[in-house]
């Protein structure tokens, strides 16, 4: 039914609480010692990835072997990629060795941003544009849209993403250089997060992905290293400027929009605060509103390798050091009317008790009846992120309420305690012990005989 | 029981202002099980939001009862504040009584009254001097 990169590792998960109580959607229930993803909720955020202390949540990629299937490879590495390695090694030799694994070129996402970038600020220039603007960039983000902000789909900046683009742009070229057929050409994304390969696999704004594939940057990670180690002869494979480079962080889109009325807000739970501020129409001095899913925006996806701190200081470097060498003058621009979707998102109503109005109320009603009983203390062991949330899950029919251990104890009480009152009530002649009478008269009988 | 519409309760505490936000969070959540316009949605909260502020910032804090029917969602915010001596005037966009200090905080634009007025499709304020005011707040749902 639904594509997710996300999914679960049986066999490492022991069945805790911990996503179930981070899951921004409430997408995640134990039952049976494991957890389950309830597919239609789950927006690929990757947040269950980073708190399972099992490691038993993971992303689906592609494995590295999956280039080989095409005559002509690209690598489109995501700007996040530059900050995994040591600040010795400049940008350029970082694409070299990349580019050495296997791949017959290598186009920067980063260059694509740039161009997204150019798009934007003229989108956002435009009097009919709706305001915010919240960036599409991360997935995640726009499919939280799609299941819990749904009146906030009109702000959606509804521009290819770079990452779309710089495939689109490999792509044509080659195809206009001729001498390949465009299915020879196979371009493959290096993510740092869950999100962006199921926006391939999956794309919510369109039929197909430009891309063809998605490499782990956890995968590539160490192949790279040991080009690296190898020494490469260097080609000039840089054509990004700093402000394409600087996406990778948390406000790097923003800066490139060159408004001070932007915001920059990353990490799930802080977007969702950030979107109900919008929704509730309490932003009016915002224009442009960028929203990343990862705390440390994509340095901090859940694929990268190198703690996102030092990762922010590593790309420093590199933003300076594309500073220093200018913006390359060829830019290749598109008119945003160019990267405009194709296609529109639509809202899912997830969380809906049923399709029709008076049914669903009635349901819902009942929900607030169980939860109203329920003990409030949210303490996860029912496998529900909340006791709202089991209440919900017994109105669906998914649950039992002695699935929470507060009212199994109370049914167990009540059993006792009626099982005490029954034994009370055994026939006298049964109960030697019973008001202590019979044998003690026998006895003072005699005594006194 | 009637089972064909359904309330829920909140009160509004005095001097919070992040209450209102909280209330308006929690209805949201409440009618994201039913399938109703998001349109819809974001007119309650609106003009919800803007009368529990009113709530705290001008009454001392006060109570919300939002009932659900399958035709319109009501929204009642009741207080026993000093009520508004001339509600026409409070009707007028920037027309604003609050203190300075809360101005500061970014609260008191004299808009609220007239964005509950814009959002609601019915708007039914009843306010006594020194007993209070009760506005009722109507959202058809078709
Ligand atoms: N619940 C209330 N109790 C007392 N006075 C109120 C109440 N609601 C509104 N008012 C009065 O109406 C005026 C206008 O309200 P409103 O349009 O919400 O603007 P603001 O809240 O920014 O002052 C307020 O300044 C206040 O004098
Ligand atoms: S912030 Fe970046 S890395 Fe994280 S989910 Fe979004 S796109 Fe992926
Ligand atoms: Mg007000």
């Amino acid at each position: 039914m639904y594509f997710h990169s996300v999914t679960l590792d049986e066999e490492k998960c022991r069945g805790c609480t911990n996503c179930i109580k981070r899951c921004p959607t409430e997408a995640i229930r134990v039952r049976k010692g494991r957890a389950r993803i309830i597919d239609e909720r789950c927006i690929d955020c990757g947040e269950c990835i980073r708190v399972c202390p099992q490691h038993a949540k993971k992303a689906i990629t592609d494995p590295f072997d999956a280039i080989y299937t095409f005559r002509y490879r690209v690598a489109i590495p995501a700007p996040s990629f530059y900050g995994q390695f040591k600040p010795s090694v400049s940008r350029n030799r970082l694409l070299n060795a990349l580019k050495r694994l296997g791949f017959d070129e290598v186009f920067e996402v980063a260059r694509a941003a740039e161009i997204v970038s150019a798009a934007t600020r003229k989108l956002l220039a435009r009097p009919d544009v709706k305001k915010p603007l919240i960036s599409s960039a991360c997935p995640a983000v726009v499919r939280l849209i799609q299941v819990r902000f749904p009146s906030l789909i009109d702000n959606l900046l509804k521009l290819q993403s770079p990452m779309e683009l710089a495939a689109e742009i490999a792509k044509s070229r080659k195809a206009a250089a001729g001498n390949l057929s465009p299915g020879e050409v196979g371009v493959f994304f290096i993510t740092p997060c869950a999100a962006k390969v199921t926006s391939i696999k999956a794309p919510y704004e369109k039929q197909q992905s430009y891309v063809d594939g998605a490499i782990s940057m956890r995968e590539i990670y160490p192949r790279v290293l040991e080009t690296l180690e190898k020494g490469c002869e260097d080609e000039d494979l840089e054509q990004a400027g700093y402000e394409g480079i600087r996406w990778a962080d948390s406000g790097g889109e923003g800066l490139a929009i060159g408004t001070d009325r932007f915001l920059a807000v990353d990490g799930i739970h802080n977007v969702i605060a950030i979107l109900e501020e919008i929704e509730n129409e309490r932003l009016e001095d915002v224009d442009f509103v960028e929203a990343l899913a990862c705390t440390g925006g994509c340095l901090g996806g859940p694929l990268t390798v190198e703690n996102k701190y030092v990762a922010r200081t590593r790309l420093k470097k590199h933003i300076e050091e594309a500073k220093q060498k200018g913006i390359p003058p060829d830019r290749q621009e598109k008119t945003e009317e160019e990267l405009v979707w194709s296609g529109n998102i639509e809202y899912r109503p997830v969380m809906k008790l049923d399709e029709d109005l008076r049914e669903a109320i009635k349901k819902l009603e009942a929900l607030e009846q169980i939860n109203r009983e329920l003990p409030g203390l949210d303490c996860g062991a029912c496998g529900a992120p909340s006791c709202r949330a089991l209440a919900e899950d017994i109105v669906r029919g998914m649950a039992n309420e002695t699935d929470c251990i507060f009212k199994l104890r109370e049914r167990v009480r009540n059993l006792a305690m009626q099982m005490a009152e029954l034994e009370a009530k055994m026939p006298p002649v049964l109960d030697r012990n019973s008001n202590g009478s019979s044998k003690e008269n026998v006895e003072v009988e005699g005594d006194e005989g | 029981m009637n089972f064909d519409s359904i309330k829920l309760q909140y009160e509004i505490p005095a001097n919070n202002f992040t209450a209102a936000g909280e209330i308006v969070s929690s209805m949201k959540k409440v009618l994201s099980h039913l399938v109703i316009n998001p349109a819809v949605i974001k007119r309650v909260a609106i003009a919800a939001y803007e009368g529990e502020m009113n709530a705290v910032i001008h009454a001392g804090g006060g109570s919300v009862e939002v009932t659900i029917d399958p035709d319109k969602i009501t929204v009642k915010i009741a207080d026993q504040g000093a009520g508004i001596p001339d509600l026409e005037l409070a009707m007028q966009e920037g027309y604003s009584t609050a203190p300075e200090d809360i101005k500061q905080l970014g609260f008191g634009a004299g808009m609220g009254l007239p964005n509950m007025k814009e959002n609601a499709d019915v708007l039914d304020i009843d306010t006594r001097v020194g007993q209070g005011t009760t506005v009722v707040i109507t959202v058809y749902i078709r």
